[in-house]
């Protein structure tokens, strides 16, 4: 009975309800020692002195190490620059030495034995400061007489960078019937996974080894980037191993400068040492995500065709850039702002900028929700502009499902999106919904005074991020390809170990990569276990993030099991005594053509393999195989979000009457797990349309530091959702599957706003900046029927 | 100080600074880490434990106050072998991803449908309200304590 594409319950989680799974701050290794990390309280500054011999006097106190302690080590590697243009790169040291750029920014360590005294001990370090003016707006940053954060960045540009043609784009505008122009801020948030990030290390004098326990989505990439880029030795003088993971959201995939500062110090001190950060240092020192000012011009035909879009973006990057930051707002970004639709003229120009604020990098769909926020804005402004129901606009320019593969006009530099069947997701979200009941309940509330807004967001968004050929240096400027790797063993008993160089920190991939190898191995999910994030044990893979595990990195398991299945029908052919044309593998089993009964179990030739006594002529033994998957193109799932909202003109307050997805993942393993994406994503997408804001004041403080002041979505303040997903195959991969980790992200943010622009348009409202909080609610419709009466 | 309290039937003495709070003593000093750490300024639930039978954020309470208490942990929930309901029913709905809120999770709906058997979904919402989850939008956790509720109310 096939298994892929139910609802199996996770494996992983007997361990995650009963309190025994091992998350880092649960390891505890002998004569482990731990750090407590000074940080800058100034956005921007000099340093001018520390003196550290108070903390270092303190009884429990092993050690106190300042940036200069760690001069012979280089700053941090960006991996991935913008594509094509010159990056003014600075990243972060290990510590900081003579400079700080952001306030959180770690300037000094103490190593105590134990938290509570390593802690106590940073209070006493001394440190002056010059303290210098600060930028935290990124189109500020690049005015003149801003504050100069980097001698190689001038106006504190890291990059300009664009994409499709800026004279076609023009000339449509020019000939459009109408053009809307927009400012668009798409506010800073913080990721927030429910665990903060932390390390442990351990170094052996005798062997030169580190062993590095590290809260990472990517641990593969961590060990690469430490060794190569930062210490300087080989790869194989270093393991790390990702524990149980508390969630990531984009922010444990880079390399941050505690990871080897904690590792430099298990070699400094020969003990091992854990740093576990509190929340409010993860707020400062974590990266944060989005942080845009754009500029958009849309132009459009009087029936709703959409002929051009022009859209300028600051890119607020922080102080100092993480490990991918560049790639986020342009890749990720640019080349995904034709949206859903056929837009024959598009232009992007993005300006990078540093500010002093914390660093910005990939956060949960990661530049596609910042385009899908200006595409899907831009089509409600020009419905609104043509008085068209904003379904209609989006029709009118859907691309259709016999235009695939379609290329954006250049704007994918060379990639075409997959398979798509546009209509077909916006159809069924607009019959459960009730749309054309729901319009006219719209139209009775609204006589009654009432502010009913019913919002849409068709998405598409681009997954598997991969191609090496197209993400790598050449092309898009990732520093290394994006292929990832598997490797399946049949055991003598029959019992099959993956291992993956992916990373599950809450996808479920143990349990979804089993239910894949069940069912094409025909075996029961118990006989499978997957592995993954330990070096040691694990092919080489760049981990998981962009929605790629499923697309990139079950399909190079996929592959291994294909020739796994080969070479198990040259074993049971042998051991049938037929010829290997002759026999197929079905259900487990490999049997003769036609001849069901007359077959071996996978089981048996898995036996007959490892055992090796009667193989055939030249097959080696044990079914053993490892991939390299490449795919040739990313996916590009897609859908329909629609929200309703009714607010309340006493308080502004926004109550989510109803939330629909229709998601089209391609092929679905565990609907189960995909819902549970679909949901989590969701959530997040709202709270940055309702909720959520990193708020920097002006001299660089972050005033929403801690989970008191950061809004982050509770329980009350969601409804339940409303699920629904068609499947059209994805023809990129064997497996037909798209990815579906950021869709609920990307897609909800605009549905939310556009729904509460819906709402509030009787007053003449076409757009409101997010957060939408009661507040900014009522003072709009407070200063309307002050100023209408 | 001398500190001595119950933990999920057993009892246990130690000698610990007057400061430690009480989630450091269940982990660091008892090794019971299934209860979590994910703030700092008790606002997100993971450390939530049952201390005399009611649910409480064990990074709010000083091991010392919990002494001669009556404490069960994430780690105490199964009884021999057996998942609690509560338990059984965040798997059966997939109401966790990553697993961080979950042990916070499962004290805190355990003790709320002990004082509230028939709840609706506004009041579940609304007593998760000092729990925090970001991958699971709340939905399926919703789900699993709407179904041990349903389940306790006669499996009808």
């Amino acid at each position: 009975m096939a298994v892929v594409g139910t609802p199996v319950k996770r494996t992983e989680d007997p361990r995650l309800i009963t309190g025994e799974a091992k998350y880092l701050e649960d390891i505890h290794l002998p004569g482990m020692v731990h750090a407590a990390i000074l940080r800058s309280p100034h956005a921007h500054a000099r340093i001018t002195s520390i003196n550290t011999a108070k903390a270092a006097a303190q009884p429990g106190v092993l050690a106190v190490f300042t940036g200069q302690d760690f001069a012979d080590l280089p700053a941090l590697p960006c991996a991935w620059q913008a594509g094509g243009v010159t990056n003014h790169v600075n990243t972060p040291r290990v510590l900081e030495i003579d400079k700080v750029t952001f306030t959180g920014a770690g300037i000094a360590v103490v190593i105590a034995e134990n938290r509570y005294i390593a802690e106590d001990a940073i209070q006493l370090i001394e440190v002056d400061y010059e303290v210098l003016p600060a930028v935290v707006d990124a189109e500020k940053a690049t005015q003149p007489g801003a504050p100069q954060l980097h001698e190689n960045a001038p106006d504190n540009i890291v990059m300009e960078w664009e994409c499709g043609s800026a004279d076609g784009t023009a000339q449509a505008l020019q000939a459009a019937d109408v053009v809307v122009r927009q400012r668009l801020v798409n506010q800073r948030l913080i990721p927030t996974s429910m665990e903060p990030r932390g390390t442990i290390a351990q170094f052996l004098p005798a062997t030169g080894e580190f062993t590095v326990w590290v809260t990472s989505q990517a641990p593969h990439v961590m060990r690469l980037l430490m060794t190569a880029f930062v210490f300087g030795i080989p790869e194989t003088k270093m393991r790390v191993i990702s524990p149980q993971i508390g969630g990531g959201f984009g922010a444990k995939i880079f390399l941050y400068p505690e990871y080897c500062l904690i590792a430099a110090l298990s070699k400094k001190i020969g003990r091992p040492v854990k740093w576990m950060e509190s929340r409010s240092e993860n707020y400062v020192a974590t990266t944060h995500g989005r942080d845009h000012i754009t500029e958009i011009e849309v132009g459009a035909k009087q029936d709703g065709t959409i002929t051009a879009l022009k859209v300028h973006t600051y890119a607020n990057l922080g102080g100092v850039l993480s490990t991918i930051a560049p790639g986020i707002p342009t890749t990720l970004y640019g080349r995904m702002l034709s949206g859903a639709y056929k837009i024959p003229h598009i232009y992007c120009h993005v300006s990078g900028v540093y500010t002093n604020t914390g660093m910005v990098d990939a956060y949960r769909g990661a530049g596609r929700p910042e385009a899908t926020y200006v595409v899907e804005r831009a089509v409600d402004l020009v419905a609104h502009k043509l008085g068209m129901d904003p379904v209609a606009v989006r029709r009118k320019n859907f691309v259709q499902p016999n235009d695939f593969p379609y290329d954006p006009v250049g704007i994918l530099n060379g990639l075409k999106y997959d398979s798509g069947d546009y209509d077909k997701t916006l159809d069924r979200a607009l019959e459960m919904v009730g749309y054309d009941r729901l319009r006219q309940e719209q139209a009775q509330a609204r006589q009654q005074g009432r502010y009913l807004g019913i919002g849409l967001s068709s998405y598409i968004e681009i997954c598997g991020v991969a191609p090496s050929a197209w993400i790598g240096l050449k092309g898009e400027g990732w520093g290394a390809g994006l292929w990832e790797s598997a490797n399946v063993r049949v055991h003598l008993t029959g019992k099959v170990v993956v291992t993956t160089g992916s990373q599950s920190h809450g996808q479920g991939h143990e349990t979804s990569v089993a239910q894949v190898v069940a069912d094409e191995l025909g075996m029961p999910m118990s006989d499978v276990i997957v592995q993954h994030s330990d070096t040691l044990g694990t092919p080489f893979g760049y981990g998981t993030y962009g929605s790629r595990s499923t697309a990139v990195g079950t399909v190079a398991v996929h592959r291994s099991l294909q020739r796994i299945k080969d070479k198990a029908k040259l074993i049971g052919a042998h051991m049938l005594e037929a010829a290997p044309e002759d026999v197929v593998y079905e259900d487990g089993k490999v049997h003769v053509k036609g001849s069901p009964d007359q077959a071996k179990t996978i089981q048996e030739i898995a036996g007959a393999a490892a055992l090796a006594y009667d193989l055939p002529a030249g097959v080696e033994p044990f079914l053993d195989d490892t991939s390299y998957y490449d795919p040739p193109n990313c996916t590009y799932p897609f859908g329909t979000h629609i929200c309703v909202v009714e607010i309340d003109p006493e308080t502004g307050q926004i109550d989510i009457k109803r939330y629909i997805a229709v998601d089209d993942v391609g092929k679905v393993i565990n609907p189960m797990i995909v819902d549970g994406q679909v949901h989590g994503g969701i959530a997040q997408g709202v709270g940055q349309a309702l909720w959520e804001s990193a708020v920097y004041d002006d001299n660089g403080q972050l005033v929403s530091g801690s989970l008191l002041d950061y809004a982050l979505p509770r329980a009350d303040l969601l409804p339940s959702f409303e699920l629904d997903r068609t499947e059209t195959p994805s023809p990129v991969n064997p497996m037909g599957v798209k990815g579906a980790g950021e869709t609920g992200t990307i897609a909800a943010t605009p549905a939310v706003v556009n729904a509460v622009v819906d709402a509030l348009s009787p007053l003449g409202v076409t757009h409101i900046d997010m957060p939408l909080t009661p507040r900014k609610i009522w003072q709009i419709i407070d200063a309307h029927s002050n100023g209408g009466d | 100080m001398k500190v001595k309290m119950k933990v999920n039937g057993t009892m246990y003495e130690r000698d610990v600074e007057p400061r430690m709070l009480l989630v450091h003593f269940l982990r660091d000093e008892l090794g019971l880490t299934g209860t979590k750490i994910g703030c700092d300024t008790s606002q997100c639930g993971a450390c939530t434990i049952h201390m005399n039978g009611r649910a409480l954020k064990s990074c709010t309470c000083l091991a010392v106050q919990a002494d001669g208490a009556d404490i069960t942990t994430i780690e105490g929930m199964a009884q021999n072998g057996d998942l609690h309901p509560m338990q059984e029913s965040f798997w059966e709905n997939h109401g966790l991803q990553c697993g961080y809120c979950t042990p916070g999770m499962i004290m805190t709906t355990t003790a709320f449908l002990k004082d509230h058997p028939n709840p609706t979904e506004a009041e579940i919402r609304h007593s998760l309200e000092g729990n925090m989850c970001r991958c699971t939008g709340y939905h399926n956790i919703v789900k699993a304590v709407k179904a041990v509720a349903a389940a306790n109310a006669g499996g009808d």
